[in-house]
């Protein structure tokens, strides 16, 4: 029972308490590039979270039976953005063969998803914390799903600002980042959710 | 020891064999069928990215023309032998684009316009501009302090001696980027042929452009009655030619008391007859506005140079190629 409760803990507070973008301030790239639309939003958010819940399941499968048996753990950031590039080519092949309109969309975000340091910290996240399997595999994907609830929303707003009387200087991305930072602020609320 | 180098090379380099592997193999199972000639015109295309085609990049614009949503001779860059390269791709005519230059539509140099006071501050028009529309006097002119020196990728624009932009038209690929960039608005594409401009932007009535400029639009309209094609027309205290009208044959340079005109005169043209071809069919004396061409019916005709304002009328009128332009 205990472990179930840790479970759901590991998933809230990586969806809403440690929010990657918001209370960590990683994948802040494409949070503020591809936020200029819901829909593309959510494309971006559904890609992310394929990526980083299969990168968790990998990296941790390649940590615990390549890395530590054979004493090289210091290879762990090399390693893992290997493997993180190679699920984004594979992510971005699939994209391009099924829907050409989000691969538009995406753009050259879709690529930089490899660079994209949420993926790379939830990662590296789930070894520190020593994370088991299902554990690692919760965390990545609630980790995902923050970083899709906060751009969705973020998107939201954006689309409702574009049509909103807005002093000149103010247009475009900076109204963008005040906003950004607004939410970073409301999410801040939650972080006394989890003792 | 070797143990330390051996494993690390070896487990990496496996993953990296096994990703790149199944990467190669799901690339030939999500492949996407490409048009070719995407390819082919991305390789005519100067490459440079510079975005001038308002298309992000050259890959960009490629696929936009595969695609028919951009014409052949999109890109400003490449211009006339771009385009042929990439219609003969498409397997499309190309109309020979005119070619055009930017120019800077002012002539208000230090000698010419006042300034209302001494700008001290960044050395930037964009700046400048910000406070009380710039140190011109004339709200409109051009400030020479370079913005769109710093924006030309090719090196063709240049603050002259006498604080004004000039345009090196050899050197212009008419790429946009100075136009946009100008917070005065003071340059324009204009087709490279065209020998005249309105060198001045000044929508401003008559008297107050006077006070601030000697070279300045004073709205006379002289011009427009003096134009014998139409070409010139007047709107918001400023003529303006309609380039696909003019002929170059620079009488409103001549006529205009401002000389806000700018015509460069050593480039006028001056119609010659070849007796050889000629056949006195007088079509070409009708046609002249100048009446710069004398000779009777069946006679060899002759051009009154000092009347000739070189607008080439007769040579296209000719019916036996007789005029050509020097």
């Amino acid at each position: 029972m205990e472990y179930v409760s840790k479970i759901f803990l590991i998933l809230l507070s990586s969806i809403l308490v440690n929010n990657f973008i918001m209370s960590r301030f990683l994948g802040i790239c494409p949070f503020l590039g591809v936020s200029k639309r819901v829909s593309t939003a959510v494309g971006m958010g559904a890609a992310v979270t394929f990526v980083i819940a299969m990168a968790s399941l990998i990296t941790y499968l390649a940590h615990y039976f390549i890395l530590v048996p054979l004493k090289i753990e210091y290879m762990q950031t090399l390693a893992f953005i290997l493997i993180i590039a190679a699920l984004v080519q594979f992510v971005e092949m699939v994209i391009q063969k099924t829907s050409p309109s989000l691969y538009q969309a995406l753009g050259v975000y879709l690529p930089l998803i490899t660079t994209n340091c949420a993926v790379l910290g939830v990662a590296i996240l789930n070894i520190e914390e020593k994370y088991d399997l299902l554990q690692t595999l919760v965390n990545g994907i609630g980790g995902a799903l923050g970083f899709t609830l906060a751009i969705v929303l973020f998107a939201g707003i954006r689309e409702r600002l574009e049509s909103a009387d807005i002093p000149e200087p103010f247009k475009g991305f900076p109204i963008a980042m005040i906003t950004a930072g607004l939410m970073s602020v409301a999410f801040l609320g939650f972080q006394g959710l989890i003792k | 020891m070797w143990e330390q180098l051996l494993f690390p090379v070896l487990s990496l380099g496996g993953l990296g064999f096994l990703f790149g592997a199944g990467l190669s193999l799901a690339s030939k199972k999500f492949a996407v069928e490409k048009d070719p000639r995407e390819d082919e015109v991305r390789e005519a295309l100067p490459g440079a990215n510079c975005g001038a085609c308002g298309y992000p990049g050259c890959d960009g614009l490629a696929s936009a023309i595969v695609s028919g949503s951009a014409p052949v001779d999109a890109c400003p860059v490449g211009g006339g032998p771009v385009a042929s390269n990439i219609a003969a791709i498409m397997g499309v005519e190309v109309k020979a684009g005119e070619r055009m230059v930017a120019r800077v539509l002012c002539q208000g140099d230090c000698d010419q316009a006042i300034d209302k006071f001494r700008y001290h501050g960044i050395n930037d028009c964009v700046a400048a501009s910000l406070l009380a529309d710039g140190q011109k006097g004339c709200s409109y002119g051009c400030l020479g302090l370079g913005t769109c020196v710093r924006v030309c990728p090719f090196d063709a624009i240049h603050i002259n001696e006498k604080g004004i932009a000039e345009v090196d038209r050899e050197k212009c690929t008419a790429c946009n980027k100075c136009v946009v960039a100008c917070p005065k608005n003071v340059i324009e594409l204009i087709p490279a042929s065209s020998e005249v401009q309105v060198a001045c932007r000044s929508q401003d009535k008559g008297k107050v452009v006077k006070a601030n400029c000697k070279v300045g639009c004073i709205g006379c309209q002289i011009c427009v009655k003096a134009c014998p094609f139409g070409a010139m027309t007047f709107e918001n205290n400023l003529a303006k030619i309609d380039y696909e009208k003019c002929t170059n044959c620079m009488v409103c340079a001549e006529k205009c008391p401002t000389k806000a005109i700018y015509a460069d005169f050593s480039k006028r043209k001056t119609a010659f007859i070849d007796e050889e071809k000629c056949i006195g069919c007088t079509l070409c004396s009708k046609k002249c506005n100048f009446e710069a061409i004398e000779g009777a019916r069946k006679e060899k005709h002759r051009v009154i140079a000092e009347k000739c304002t070189g607008c080439s009328q007769c040579a296209e009128k000719c019916p036996t190629n007789a005029i050509t332009m020097r």
